[in-house]
């Protein structure tokens, strides 16, 4: 490869990279937020079981 | 349009972008094959142009009209923007370090006026992770937004009104310097950069309001 080639698809990688960790957060965040949820049903199941 | 069909037309113009730039344009005669960053480089800093813009849009709605929610698209706008502006310089500096021999030229105005347009949307983090959220901070944070996009222009209209650049000029009064072929690859880049953006808005913006009203139901139910 010579280095214009290489820096060219450096430059694609770099792109592509930050789009899959940008997935890969929104997909960590959306975990969280399945795991709140249930936490919250869990809270709501114990309140209405106490009356 | 619906988030999952936003984010299959962006899937799919993102891989007819890349398609397009190392198989449809023609390879520049004078740059070679290093003159295709050009596809994604000017669409992302178009894009987090239009990120800031939309920002300042949303942070002037809340300003002006008190309009639910915008506080929290305008930082969601304004985070996308710095993003996309990342990945501006990263892409410029790949491409500078091939064409200049150099990875970053101080002299250049128009990189030098975006990088102090990325600065100064990165310390808008800053200022509102350092005040209280409340609507002191979403108040501070408009403001803040709204003179950002001030730079945006001045940022754009540097490489047209220095008397000495080297950074190239692609649009001037005289349209497109282009082929066809190459106009519409770059054009199918910039849809795609744009539909990128709106996808990962809807989504961080619909995780943003989830969160907030998750906190609003656990603290109902504590």
């Amino acid at each position: 490869m010579t280095p214009s080639e290489k820096y060219t698809a450096a430059a694609y990688l770099v792109v592509l990279v930050t789009v899959l960790a940008w997935v890969a957060i929104i997909a960590s965040k959306l975990q969280r937020l399945q795991r709140e949820v249930a936490r919250l049903v869990e809270l709501a199941r114990e309140k209405h079981a106490n009356g | 349009m619906k988030l999952p069909a936003l984010a299959a037309a962006c899937t799919g113009l993102l891989g007819i972008a890349t398609a397009m730039a190392f198989f449809y344009a023609p390879t520049d005669t004078d740059q070679g094959l290093s003159q295709r960053i050009f596809y994604f480089h000017v669409p992302l800093a178009l894009t987090s142009y239009a990120c800031f813009a939309w920002g300042a849009w949303k942070a002037l709605r809340h300003l002006w009209k008190r309009e639910e929610g915008a506080d929290l698209a305008s930082y969601v706008a304004i985070h996308q923007g710095v993003v996309f502006g990342a990945l501006t310089l990263l892409t410029g500096s790949i491409w500078a370090r091939i064409s200049w021999g150099v990875w970053w030229s101080w002299n250049e105005d128009q990189l030098v006026l975006f990088l102090v347009l990325f600065l100064f949307y990165c310390a808008y983090f800053m200022l509102r992770y350092s005040v209280e959220a409340g609507p002191a901070r979403a108040n501070m944070c408009a403001v803040y937004a709204v003179f950002g996009v001030v730079l945006i222009p001045v940022s754009f209209l540097a490489i047209r009104l220095s008397k000495r650049y080297i950074h190239p000029v692609v649009f001037n009064s005289h349209g497109p310097q282009m082929t066809g072929s190459q106009f519409l690859t770059f054009c199918v880049c910039l849809a795609a950069m744009l539909t990128l953006f709106a996808t990962l808005y809807a989504v961080e913006l619909a995780g943003k309001r989830l969160d907030a009203s998750l906190k609003e139901l656990r603290e109902l139910l504590t």
